[in-house]
């Protein structure tokens, strides 16, 4: 095990050092980690690498099988593609922010213990968050905040989980875990938080659309499949998560229908995708994990394809990306048009792209599986996905109204980027036996059946048809520049109402305490703690004195001068000594 | 800035000839579909889908309810001027 690395540490060193590396030379070194980390990868047998002892506990950096490879050779693929997208930014926090995030993301991957799991995990919020406030804007600020506070919020109730559970089991080894208990619960919603499951959700649509045009393209890739890896690990065929999945296929097609920011669009659509993928590792057969893992791999490209295509748009007008400021681009950006039309056409699994090859693998199992309602709400939720990302984003970015804007195509290495992007959405959807070959568990499923081709162009033709009746007759939603509040209205919202409350409940807690004990309390300790020893001292003095004889103004001097001294502390040692012991011992006394 | 006269340049898609190839090759494609149905032998999971023209049919209703809910129902309850939560 000498000659390999463990793939994280190569990304992650390799990315810190970018900062030293000045000029040309650096657009080549970045592009050049994810090659020397893939062919390191591939020289990694299957088993179990880099055991380090740590605290009684093993912690295990390579815990290398069919499922961690694969997601492993996906994200050196999208690594690579997004480094090259992205070798015309100069920021050195964006560079090594996008490095370290899939560094930490091949970590999570390669985990074989929860705790080097854990800390990877909560290194792909770190980095990530650098992508969404390097866009510098206001709005990226506010949202980033969101962001880190949300998954500080899940990475804590992950947290939680993993202590109770190492607490229960004694392991800490990361592998199947299933849902049984609380501290099972608790990794279980961790994992769902950067899932994007509904409710916990709207991280995701309120960051990714606000992050850097590069950015953008390593976030769609990295958090979500990394969740939908470890629900893979740990929770394949819970049964809560077919419906949970099943609910994310459905839910933001209805958001997507009307937004109008055409990456919050694609943030949507990634929720939607993501729900295939959760939906199969819930039904949990073989081929049901077979299709969410290889949809996981297509939708990285598809989806990575689909935000540099927008991100292309942005770049080269002005940062526009509203539908209402756009259209009609396919004049003078013939390329990413092209480009973008093949992202929409594997995610809308048009038969011979990416998309056909791997959702249809989810729906199949589910079909297997008896489950009527899931599937129907999985067909209705593609035809959702036609909508969205099938026609909406091509058609109000290059077709549609004529927006005027003649921006020239992207740049060449953008266009070679979403080049080979979409080269991996053909092929995998024109020959998925590579693909399939490569899936955790052997594949029995063949796409390519008449009836199938035939019934998923149906799909695809006659939802097409309803577009354009429906734009015909102006009964499609008017784009229109609006917020569409969702779940994250109650901490944008609430957050108000937290700070009244904080404001009456803390600061009101603050102003009583400020009149109890520093306006009353301490004057009255102080005032008690000068009056007692006089008294104390007085009072044994004077009876003895008056013994001793000494009398009317001897006596009144002795007893001002002791009063001074003890109000001055200037008292000699001997009396303050015999305050002190009698006061010792009438706490003795009295306890 | 390109120069003026680039401004009249007609593009595919102004063109009205393409246009109407596209629209033909569409409604074509659309009759095919349709008719293919009866030529081939459907392996099928529920009983639903052997009704004639499922797909078809389910994509079309699908799409039209979809979009239609999202305009009259969602889109009343959530949208809010750009400023709102500034």
């Amino acid at each position: 095990m000498t000659e390999v690395l463990p793939p994280a540490a190569i990304f992650i060193i390799g990315g810190l050092l970018v900062p030293l590396i000045k000029g040309k030379w650096k657009s080549a070194y970045m592009l050049l980690i994810p090659v020397v980390g893939f062919i390191n990868l591939i020289n990694i047998p299957e088993g179990t690498h880099w055991v380090v002892e740590f605290m009684e506990y093993d912690l295990i950096f390579g815990k290398v099988d069919r499922l961690s490879l694969l997601f492993g050779y996906i994200f050196h693929l999208i690594s690579f593609i997004a480094i090259l997208y992205a070798i015309h930014v100069k920021d050195d926090v964006q560079n090594v922010a996008g490095l370290v995030y899939a560094g930490s993301a091949l970590g999570v991957v390669f985990a074989g213990d929860l705790f080097s799991f854990f800390v990877f995990w909560e290194m792909l919020t770190v980095a990530s968050i650098f992508l969404i406030w390097a866009r510098r804007t206001k709005a990226a600020q506010g949202a980033g905040y969101r962001y880190l506070l949300v998954h500080a919020a899940g990475g804590l109730c992950l947290l939680a989980g993993i202590v109770l559970y190492v607490n229960q089991t004694g392991s800490i080894e990361f592998g199947y875990i299933g849902l049984n208990g609380l501290a099972t619960l608790l990794i279980f919603l961790g994992f769902g938080l950067n899932c994007a499951w509904p409710l916990l959700h709207p991280w995701l649509t309120d960051a990714y659309p606000e992050a850097t045009i590069t950015g953008t393209v390593f976030l769609s890739a990295f958090t979500t499949k990394c969740a939908v890896y470890a629900l893979a690990r740990a929770f394949p065929g819970t049964e809560a998560l077919i419906w949970i999945g099943a609910i994310m296929t459905a839910f933001p097609i209805f958001y997507a229908v009307i937004e109008n920011n055409l990456r919050r669009v694609l943030s949507y659509s990634l929720i939607n995708q993501v729900g295939f993928m959760v939906c199969g590792i819930g039904i949990g057969t073989q081929m049901a994990i077979n299709g969410a893992v290889s949809h996981a791999v297509n939708d990285i490209l598809f989806k990575a394809l689909l935000f540099m295509s927008m991100g292309a748009v942005m770049y080269r007008n002005n940062n526009k990306i509203n539908c209402t400021a756009l259209g009609g681009l396919y004049r003078t950006m013939p390329l990413t048009c092209i480009c973008c039309i093949i992202g929409a056409a594997s995610i809308s699994a048009v038969p011979l792209f990416s998309g056909f090859v791997s959702k249809s693998m989810v729906m199949s199992a589910a079909a297997d599986g008896h489950m009527q309602i899931i599937w129907f709400i999985l067909l209705f939720a593609s035809v959702g996905v036609l909508e969205h990302a099938g026609i909406k984003i091509p058609f109000f970015a290059f077709f549609g109204h004529d927006s005027g804007l003649r921006p020239k195509e992207a740049p060449l290495h953008m266009l070679l980027a979403m080049g080979i992007a979409a080269f991996f959405c053909i092929f995998n959807g024109s020959f998925p036996s590579y693909l399939y070959s490569l899936l955790p568990y052997p594949v029995e499923y063949v796409p390519y059946t008449v009836p199938h081709v035939v019934g998923q162009t149906q799909l695809i033709f006659f939802a097409a048809l309803a577009f354009i009746l429906l734009t015909l007759s102006g009964m499609s939603p008017a784009e229109m520049r609006a917020v569409n509040v969702d779940a994250d209205w109650f901490y944008r919202k609430g957050s108000g109402l937290f700070y009244r409350v904080m404001d009456i409940s803390m600061n009101g807690l603050t102003r009583v305490a400020d009149r109890v004990i520093v306006g009353e309390l301490t004057g009255s300790i102080c005032r008690i703690s000068q009056r007692w020893p006089e008294v104390l001292c007085l009072g044994i003095m004077i009876p003895l004195w008056s013994i001793t004889g000494v009398k009317g103004k001897e006596l009144e001097g002795k007893i001002e001068r002791t009063r001074v001294a003890l109000q001055t502390h200037t008292s000699p040692i001997g009396i303050s000594a015999a305050i002190a012991t009698i006061f010792l011992v009438l706490i003795y006394l009295l306890m | 800035m390109k120069p003026e006269n680039s401004e009249d340049k007609k593009y595919f898609f102004d063109k009205p000839a393409s246009m109407k190839i596209l629209a033909w090759s569409f409604l074509l494609s659309l009759v095919l579909l349709l008719a293919l149905e009866f030529f081939i032998h459907k392996h099928t999971y529920f009983p639903s889908e052997e009704w004639p023209e499922f797909y078809c049919v389910f994509a079309f209703v699908g799409f039209v309810a979809l979009v239609l809910s999202a305009k009259y129902i969602l889109r009343p309850l959530v949208k809010r001027r750009e400023d709102y939560y500034d």
